[in-house]
């Protein structure tokens, strides 16, 4: 029993520490995909970008992992801005596939010109003495970095249900998602409240890419690797919902982490068997708008 | 609500003019000609690259099947390759196990068992639009594709099946090296294919499902069965995409898993939006000039032809809307209307605002100057324990360089189209 | 005496003079560029320019043409399109590269249908070779490191049990097959058999290695793809701090491939692989090597396995090209004159057998250990001299036929 008790422990920590980096990575896709119908297909590429700024910050520039995540999460959210003028705000209005097409250009360029300058070789990070190894909580040991990876989570689930639920940009973007056109009748510039929130969703994916480094290891086709998990994760907790990307986060997360663990043979079919029921019977997602 | 304005002869004009233009719309046009013949003299020019010839063929076949749904009946999937794995896995199958290694009607057991899964499928899935819709379809493909590696005992997992044979073709046209009798053979189903797809879309039927695209709420409440409808185009385009995925098996004499991949998915939509939805030669446009180019970069730069296919894509958006052949109507159309623009002067009229354009190109160089700058130190170097850290003297200059690239790109940009903004101005 | 000397001269004087003129032989490289593969490209694709830069005036006064390819993803199908146009559009003479077994496999009809011998320098599924009479491999086959592996552990790594892990596509297979052959035969016991998913993408391996580290065996042999693969699994590994609780780490080379073997970490310490190539393997030609490579691509830059293979392969068909003086036109008298060839080469003596066309090789059991300049390097602790492709000598599934 106590067998039972360590396995279900185990999987429970590993999926949870899957499901914060799903989370942290996805959540600017939902709330962009959910406020403007963007499809952003570039979304990975922001990422990947970010992993990247975190490399080079470290490697060459000799600054600590926990502020080049930082550097790395502001500097991304800015460039984002530029994007988001310039090429994003002439697609508002056009149809999903002029944006799948624009945002599919943009991450084929983004692998081309980072294989360029970074080479196609996996990268890696050097952590900090004491992300590396084990932690012991008591009852037992876990690796150090998950738990980390947890706590970063957790903290970021937390100020972004504060602003979310209890500011006056949180209820704007809230209101924005359920009707736009409302939103903009009352006098809300959901042009500029698109701008922050793609800057704040790109500067997160770049935060979750640095994270991954250490997961997957970084190669510059990161940026489409790992982007039909997000879309799963956006689709499953419903659009432009946080609470919905959590929960899908955390569903895919463990459940995945318990599917490898118990039947290995099955690959990725779990993931996508969810997905799968998960729409078939809630079309919009866990939290999404009907 | 019905009509109850008193009908005038403009009305029965315009009646007119529409029912002409739905009887003609149909009618053979000279251009239509065109492809073929650019195929067959493809064939005599490039008689030593058939191979790649009947790749593109096949992917024009994949594209049209998609056009056919999310052209026409705005149907959104990024799991098409499903169906093409289908086909593929099909004639493959039907040859290793059944010995049936006649291609002609393994094409149509292909196609009959690629539009039943399609049907099945289609039924669950077409309830849904949108996001959801296109999960659902990635989803299904994975799953296929997942399925297929659990039993990969069957289906030779990754590395796939090798040894495949097909008969001769009409018992008479042995494979050959040079792909020759495969160029040929494929062009022959895309003739075929394409002849039905013409068919279909300028039916009765064709029309329900612009109508299900344009306004699926009015088709609803006029009575269309919109869910059957749905589900017999994504059936037909699934035999479509089935019968493309059983020549890719037959013409390479091989099939992996991997034809089931969403690489494969997100490519062919690419092809089709590139060339233009919803328009019967956008996959042959489309997909000819995806391929002829990637083909083109790869050789240019193996390593970074992706860089070429993504500047296209964004250009194509940014510039050509409807895709490439948008652009090629409207220029067609433009001459044809004559240049009433032609007399107007074309000069330069330079606004305060196109300041403003410069100063954020500048900007945008200088952002980009910065970040090469920043990583240009870390080029050709490979292992990261000794990178060199860089010199904030060369970042610098990355800045400034970038930011007089960006803002002149932009200043030759405006040169021309604020010219032609006076010439349309006066037109 | 002579006077038969002079005759000698004269008829070579003849041959060179007379029938072969200066040729140009056009050789096709397939190989991935683009994608998440393409290191595994460069790694190669620098090996053939290094060998044929410092090695063009050996075939003078025949020359090469190198006609590269993108191989593309592993399907197959792309690299067989790139490959058959090699073949029809540029004519070339011979084709070379293939990291992938789908690439090799889907092209061996069309290298028997135009009679062009394809010179694998990678592809390690093991009946590729059955395939077709043209097909002449220089790398390996996964039985060559894994079944040597299996008696290796049980004797000398002291694994009485022992779980297997790999990625689930045929070469993962292959290579657990092959191990557990030899591990069995040599008394051992697998208690665990776990596929790990699919090559195409990087999957989070801790719920696989927690599965292992409940199940507690001896060791786990891991086979991955050798590429990004690699440093995900050892940080899984030293994350789960399996090697403290007494689960060693085995596989073939690919689980520590050389130019990513630094950035590994402490976790790789330890870790014993079965393999043919490593920068720190002790032999003059491979000591050559090193030093031509970083002086061509920095200190920085390391060679792997795959660049080893790659120099060997060029070695031997620049070889073939002297021996047949560049009259390499018929693709059957260059396999002809490839069978039996031998060298010293950064892996120590290479040979390749003339029934199977595969190539002969010493393994190493390596074991990793940090130098005392403070960098990871790999410690030979022992050699099986000339292996020959196992799965070929037992006749196993595919390779009987």
């Amino acid at each position: 029993m106590p067998q039972i008790a360590n396995i279900v422990v185990s999987v429970l920590f590993d999926g949870l520490a899957y499901a914060m980096f799903l989370f942290i990575t996805a959540v600017g896709l939902s709330v962009t995909m959910g406020l403007m119908g963007f499809v952003n297909l570039a979304h990975g590429a922001f990422a990947m970008a970010g992993g990247f700024v975190v490399v080079s910050l470290t490697r060459s520039y000799g600054i600590d992992f926990i502020p080049s995540l930082l550097i790395a999460a502001v500097l991304i959210g800015l460039i984002s801005v530029r994007f988001e003028k310039r090429l994003y705000r002439r697609l508002y209005k056009s149809t999903d596939l002029e944006q799948v097409l624009l945002t599919i250009g943009l991450a084929f360029m983004a692998i081309a010109a980072f294989t360029y300058f970074y080479g196609p070789i996996p990268k890696s990070v050097p952590l900090p003495h004491w992300l590396e190894g084990d932690v012991n909580l008591g009852f037992r040991r876990f690796p150090s970095y998950r738990a980390f990876l947890i706590v970063v989570g957790a903290a970021l689930i937390a100020v972004l249900w504060y602003v979310f639920e209890n500011t006056n940009i949180g209820a704007k973007i809230r209101a924005a998602v359920d009707n736009r056109r409302m939103a903009e009748s009352v006098g809300i510039n959901v042009d500029r409240l698109f701008t922050l929130t793609f800057a704040v969703g790109s500067g997160l994916a770049a935060l979750g890419g640095g994270l991954a480094i250490q997961l997957f290891g970084l190669t510059p086709s990161f940026a489409v690797l790992y982007l039909v998990l997000f879309l799963i994760v956006v689709a499953v907790g419903g659009l432009g919902s946080l609470k919905g990307t959590l929960l899908a986060a955390l569903v895919i997360g463990i459940i995945d982490t318990g599917g490898k663990y118990a039947f290995p043979v099955a690959g990725n079919l779990f993931i996508y068997a969810i997905t799968a029921l998960v729409l078939l019977i809630k079309p919009s997602g866990f939290y999404g708008r009907e | 609500m019905s009509e109850t304005k008193p009908r005038t002869s403009a009305f029965f004009e315009a009646r007119d003019r529409a029912t002409d233009y739905l009887v003609r719309r149909h009618h053979l046009r000279w251009p239509e000609v065109l492809p073929w013949l650019v195929a067959i003299a493809c064939f005599f020019l490039f008689p030593n690259r058939m191979t790649f010839g009947s790749q593109v063929l096949i992917m024009i076949m994949f594209a049209l099947s998609l056009d056919l749904i999310l052209g026409y009946a705005g149907i959104v999937t990024l799991g098409h390759a499903a169906f093409f794995g289908i086909g593929a896995y099909t004639v493959a199958l039907a040859s290793l196990k059944l010995g049936w290694s006649e291609p002609i009607s393994g094409l149509f057991g292909a196609a009959v068992i690629a539009g039943l899964v399609g049907v099945v499928v289609g039924w669950f899935i077409l309830r849904y639009r949108g996001l959801t819709l296109l999960m659902l379809t990635i989803a299904f493909a994975a799953m296929l594709q997942e399925s297929g590696n659990l039993r990969s005992d069957i289906t030779g997992g990754y590395d796939g099946l090798p040894g495949l044979t097909f008969d001769p073709l009409l018992g008479a046209f042995q494979y050959d090296l040079y792909g020759h009798t495969n160029y040929w053979y494929a062009l022959a189903a895309l003739a075929v294919v394409f002849y039905l797809v013409r068919r279909i879309v300028y039916s009765p039927f064709g029309q329900t499902l612009t109508g299900i695209r344009e306004n699926v709420r009015r088709m609803h409440s006029i009575g269309s069965p919109v869910h059957r409808r749905l589900v017999t185009v994504y059936a037909i385009s699934a035999a479509i995409a089935g019968v493309a995925g059983a020549l890719f098996t037959q013409t390479n004499a091989y099939v992996t898993l991997t034809v089931f991949d969403f690489d494969s998915s997100a490519k062919v939509m690419v092809m089709l939006i590139l060339g233009g939805t919803g328009r019967l030669y956008g996959p042959f446009l489309g997909a000819t000039v995806y391929m002829v180019l990637e083909d083109y970069f790869s050789k240019l730069s193996p390593t970074f032809w992706q860089f070429g296919i993504g500047i296209l894509l964004v250009l194509t958006v940014l510039f050509a809307r409807r895709g490439l052949l948008g652009v090629a109507e409207d220029f067609v159309r433009l001459r044809l209307s004559g240049r009433a623009g032609d007399a107007a002067p074309r000069r330069l009229v330079w606004k305060p605002e196109h300041w403003k354009a410069l100063g954020a190109s500048a900007l945008d160089g200088a952002i980009l100057g910065f970040l090469i700058g920043f990583a240009a130190n870390l080029s050709r170097t490979e292992l990261m324990s000794s990178f060199v850290a860089g010199t904030p003297a060369r970042a610098f200059i990355f800045t400034l360089g970038g930011a007089a690239i960006g803002a002149g790109i932009n200043a030759v940009y405006l040169l021309i189209t604020s010219r032609s903004a006076v010439a349309g101005a006066a037109s | 005496m002579r006077m038969l000397h002079w005759l000698g001269a004269a008829a070579l004087a003849m041959t060179v003079g007379g029938t072969a003129q200066a040729a140009d032989v056009k050789i096709g490289v397939v190989l991935p560029f683009s994608g998440a593969n393409a290191d595994l490209g460069h790694q190669m694709d620098k090996a053939f320019d290094l060998y044929v830069k410092l090695h063009a005036k050996d075939i003078a006064p025949n020359t090469v043409t190198l006609i590269k390819r993108d191989e593309g993803p592993p399907t197959g199908a792309a690299a067989k399109t790139v490959a058959t146009e090699l073949i029809t559009n540029d004519k070339v003479n011979l084709l070379t590269g293939f990291s992938f077994s789908p690439s090799a496999i889907a092209l061996a009809p069309v290298v028997t249908q135009a009679k062009v011998p394809m010179i694998i320098s990678n592809a390690g599924t093991a009946w590729i070779t059955n395939l077709s009479p043209y097909i002449v491999r220089l790398s390996f086959s996964m039985w060559h490191p894994a079944y040597p592996m299996g008696a290796y552990a049980y004797d000398k790594v002291g694994c009485k049990t022992a779980a297997v892990a790999y990625t689930d596509f045929p070469p993962g297979k292959d290579s657990t097959e092959a191990f557990e052959t030899g591990f069995k035969k040599a008394g051992g016991k697998v208690v665990l058999s776990i596929p790990m998913g699919s090559p195409v993408q990087v999957p989070d391996f801790t719920p696989f290695f927690q599965r292992i580290k409940d199940a507690h065996p001896d060791c786990m042999y891991v086979f991955i793809p050798s590429g990004a693969h690699a440093t995900g699994v050892m940080k899984a590994y030293g994350e789960l701090g399996m090697r403290k609780a007494g689960i060693k780490l085995i596989g073939p080379m690919d689980l520590i491939p050389d130019n990513k073997l630094q950035d590994m970490g402490d976790a790789a310490i330890g870790t014993i692989v079965m393999g043919h190539y490593a920068v720190d393997l002790d032999n003059a030609a491979n000591k050559a090597f090193n030093a031509e490579w970083h002086k061509a691509y920095g200190a920085d830059s390391y060679p792997d396995f795959m660049s080893a293979q790659a120099w060997d392969t060029m070695h031997a068909i620049f070889d073939t090209i002297k021996k047949l003086n560049g009259n390499m036109t018929d693709g059957a008298k260059v396999v002809e004159a490839m069978k039996g060839w031998s060298a010293d080469g950064p892996r120590g003596h290479v040979m390749i057998d003339p029934t199977t066309r595969d190539i002969v090789q010493d393994e190493h059991a390596m074991e990793v250990y940090r130098k005392p300049d403070g960098k990871l390097g790999e410690r030979i602790l022992g050699t099986t001299k000339a292996v020959k492709d196992e799965c070929k000598v037992l006749k196993v599934g595919r390779c009987g036929s």
